[in-house]
């Protein structure tokens, strides 16, 4: 991003092809438009983070969806029942956000029908696709399934779509983060490490 | 607690299940042994790697392991693929050249001279090392492929690389069976790269001399450069003058295999 502000759809790109859109982060070179004047050259370390932290998603990942479906917790759990698909039960949830209100203590053992439908968003749309689209720029990958580049329209398209997927996964994990905290920060916390929701007497 | 009747059990799970402290007891006591074996197949899965050259030079420190994983699974499964090729008509236009340092006073002198002193050396491994004019290079069978030049930047162009399969050299100069890696090195003495074996004999692996129907541009890397269109561009050596074929990369510099590695960019760029 920093090295090259500039976005493109298609095949190729670089500073000589239309772009599509460029982020406002001015250059310290003529030919190549680098914004290492704003962010000193961090490529290396960070691309080695990059990909060993997309190894941790990948394999962490396949053994949630795997035990999920196994579990049957995206089916209990996260697929909206019928009651919860309606405008009406999305409009409670939105307008409760919109009124700061603080969930309400029957919340906490299982997911309204707003989050339920982020949370399956985020795990079947936006982690697939933001690996799909990584998986899509490797120029090893793609020679060996050319058509995970060529679906997307061409090297550059795949670059900025996950450009916007890691976006979109990024404002998850603020609004996320953000809820947890209007919820109550330790509570939720405690209940996401121990699987147990409320106090600590309760279920046994 | 149970909805089972303690009757129906042995007793010794019985005990075992008195409270939920002891069942979460027990979780830990079977994920502990579920870690020690983990760790234990871990090291015999890094033998195993090091033994079938899955693991890259740079695979120490704490991106290691995802690197290793990552040049391990594309060893394994794309060692043989071909990198896409394009129509004629997807060829960048006008042709994209990268800023580079300011050339040396000796390649000054060599392109004044057209460059007919230009000498590509190869030895190390070889029955027979050679140095190679840019004519005899050309006296080869010459290949084509339009491919994608990646930098690990973002920016891209697609050109036709002219030049000499690598293989056809290291036939030339007859390869050692134990060689592992080919080094090879700019006439800038800031940029020298290396790659395994099945990168030096695949196929796409070019010792390119032209681009675009004519002489390889300087800005390019002219006169002489590696093409490597399965990784990034900076695995793509400009101005190559040298090569060292190799059972180890631990005499070159500081062992990591390359400069890029050295200045902290992951040695394999297929990514």
């Amino acid at each position: 991003m920093i090295s090259h502000p500039r976005f493109y759809w298609g095949e190729t790109g670089n500073v000589l092809t239309p772009v599509l859109f460029k982020l406002p982060i001015p250059s310290s070179r003529a030919l190549v438009p680098t914004g290492y004047g704003v962010l000193p050259d961090q490529n290396g370390w960070s691309r080695y983070l990059h990909f060993q932290a997309a190894w941790v998603v990948v394999l962490t990942g396949l053994l949630y969806v795997i035990s999920g479906f196994f579990s049957g917790h995206f089916r209990k759990d996260l697929l909206p029942g019928k009651a919860g698909l309606s405008w009406r039960a999305f409009w409670t949830v939105i307008a409760g956000h919109l009124r700061f209100e603080r969930p309400s203590a029957a919340e906490a053992w299982s997911y309204n029908p707003l989050q339920r439908l982020s949370y399956l968003f985020v795990i079947f749309i936006l982690f697939p696709l933001v690996i799909w689209t990584g998986l899509a720029m490797s120029p090893s990958f793609v020679s060996a399934v050319p058509a995970a580049v060529n679906l997307l329209g061409g090297q550059q398209s795949a670059r900025t779509l996950h450009f916007f997927v890691s976006l979109a996964l990024l404002l998850f994990l603020l609004v996320h983060v953000a809820m947890v905290f209007i919820a109550g920060f330790r509570g939720r916390l405690r209940a996401m490490i121990t699987g147990r929701a409320g106090t600590d007497t309760e279920r046994t | 607690m149970s909805e089972r009747s303690p009757g129906e059990r042995p007793p010794a799970e019985r005990l075992l299940d008195q409270s939920p402290r002891d069942r979460s007891r027990r979780k830990l006591i079977t994920t502990g042994l579920a870690a020690a074996a983990g760790v234990a197949g871990l090291g015999v899965a890094a033998r195993i790697a090091q033994r079938y050259g899955l693991v890259p030079p740079d695979h120490g420190g704490i991106y290691g392991l995802g690197e290793t994983l990552t040049y391990a699974s594309q060893r394994l499964l794309t060692s043989h693929s071909l990198a896409r090729e394009f129509p004629r008509n997807q060829i960048s236009k006008p042709p994209f050249a990268n800023e580079m340092a300011p050339l040396k006073e000796e390649f000054k002198r060599l392109q004044a001279g057209g460059f007919a002193d230009w000498r590509l050396s190869v030895n190390g491994m070889v029955a027979r090392p050679a140095s190679f004019s840019l004519d005899q290079l050309k006296s080869y069978p010459s290949r084509s492929q339009i491919t994608m030049l990646q930098c690990e930047e973002g920016w891209s162009y697609v050109a036709e690389w002219i030049g000499v399969p690598l293989s056809h050299i290291l036939q030339a100069v007859e390869v050692h069976p134990l060689a592992r890696y080919v080094v090879y090195f700019s006439i800038d003495p800031d940029w020298w790269e290396s790659i395994d074996m099945a990168d030096a004999l695949h196929p796409q692996t070019f010792l390119a001399y032209g681009m675009n129907g004519d002489e390889l541009p300087v800005g390019n890397g002219g006169p002489l450069r590696l093409r490597l269109p399965r990784q990034l561009g900076y695995k793509s050596v400009k101005f190559i003058t040298r090569m060292t074929v190799t059972d180890s990369l631990k005499g070159f510099g500081e062992g990591l295999g390359s400069s890029s590695s050295e200045a902290g960019y992951a040695w394999y760029a297929g990514i």
